[in-house]
């Protein structure tokens, strides 16, 4: 089976590839107890871009994963290396920026541009609105450097000031309502299925890539923002519970009942699009 | 395990957060369950979707224009304010 996981910051691709997307993947087979630490069950045999073992700083990671064995400890080493020489490096960069180093500041907002404007874009709902946000959020940042104690990630924290900004736009666009990550509008009920069909069993080809990928915007956009703010931290860019947590000020019980009923809200939502044909065309 | 049990794990089963024991007893309802089986394998998918679309991405000359105008706005700043 391979799996080629989306581009991923380079100092968080392997552990992200390892405990999100892989795992997962891997467990629905019922084979519990791989791709843990010791690396048991899994077996990375191929690289696309630099590779692991030979990703250069502020580069995107490209993995591509084949399930098929054991991971021969000494990649699992080399890799385990590489994320902490590139975590070692991104301490060294934010250093460097607090010491007026606009060049090693650069280096930051190449590494987490893309991903800064993705959180943006989808709490903001709005183009503009998110590129304001890209622009605010890394000036914010680089203004307050100095309170950053690198108790955790850099990118966690940044994460946190471009959801506090983001909230700021959407509040602005709707002046009429409150926008908090604090509302929590509806009840546990309101999240039980209340219809159960089985899916194709490729659904995301039962359409052309930009129609699948309208009914994947608005199907998200229809979530009230603080499901939404964060299941897109969590799902989309691979956060993980702890870390959406701290970028959201939320305890990790409210991350998980958050991300319980959105996940819930999504698929039943997207049961219209996707559901087994009664008969027919492959489109219900 | 009712079902009602099972959707309240469903997000630390599929994350693979849960001891191996709540595991089993969950894998023994998803073996008899079939709205429970349907549930977790679509919520599944739909995870799987979400996380492999690229929905908003960054077109390089505008990303070109945000960088500049960042670092510009940070070079006008200079150095970052000490504690």
């Amino acid at each position: 089976m391979d799996y080629k996981a989306k581009s991923i910051p380079a100092e968080t691709g392997v552990t992200k590839a390892f405990n999100g997307a892989a795992e997962r993947d891997f467990s629905c087979q019922r084979k519990p107890g791989f791709a843990r630490p010791n690396g048991i069950g899994l077996c990375i045999c191929n690289l696309g871009g630099d590779g692991a073992a030979g990703v250069a700083p502020g580069n995107q990671l490209e993995l591509r994963i084949r399930f098929h064995g054991i991971l021969h400890p000494d990649t699992m080493a080399i890799i385990e290396t590489k994320v902490k020489d590139a975590a070692t490096d991104e301490l060294a960069l934010v250093q460097a920026a607090k010491s007026g180093n606009v060049a090693a500041f650069e280096e930051l907002v190449k590494r987490y541009d893309r991903n800064i404007f993705r959180i943006a874009q989808h709490i903001t709902q709005n183009r503009e609105d998110a590129e304001d946000v890209v622009q605010d959020a890394f000036l914010k940042a680089y203004e307050n450097l100095e309170q950053f104690q690198g108790n955790s990630k850099f990118y966690t924290w940044l994460v946190r000031i471009a959801v506090n900004e983001s909230l700021m736009k959407l509040r602005r666009r709707r002046s009429d309502r409150t926008v908090s990550l604090d509302e929590d509008i509806e009840t546990e009920e309101d999240s039980m299925p209340r219809e159960v069909a089985d899916w194709s069993p490729n659904p995301e080809q039962l359409y052309k890539q930009g129609e699948l990928k309208d009914i994947l915007r608005k199907t998200v956009q229809g979530l009230p923002a603080s499901f939404r703010t964060v299941f897109v931290l969590r799902d989309v860019e691979g956060l993980s519970t702890e870390e959406t947590a701290e970028a959201l000020d939320l305890s990790i019980p409210a991350v998980k009942s958050r991300l319980l009923r959105a996940r819930l809200q999504l698929r039943e939502r997207l049961n219209k699009f996707f559901r087994k044909p009664r008969g027919g065309d492959g489109k219900t | 395990v009712t079902c009602k049990d099972f959707l309240k794990e469903l997000t630390d089963y599929l994350d693979e957060t849960i001891d191996s024991s709540t595991r089993e007893e969950l894998e023994d309802h998803l073996a008899w369950c079939h709205n429970c089986y349907v549930i977790c394998n679509t919520t599944k998918k739909t995870i799987e979707i979400y996380r492999d679309s690229e929905l908003y991405e960054l077109p390089e000359d505008l990303r070109s224009k945000l960088e500049v105008a960042i670092l510009s706005k940070c070079t006008s700043r200079k150095k970052p304010t000490t504690t």
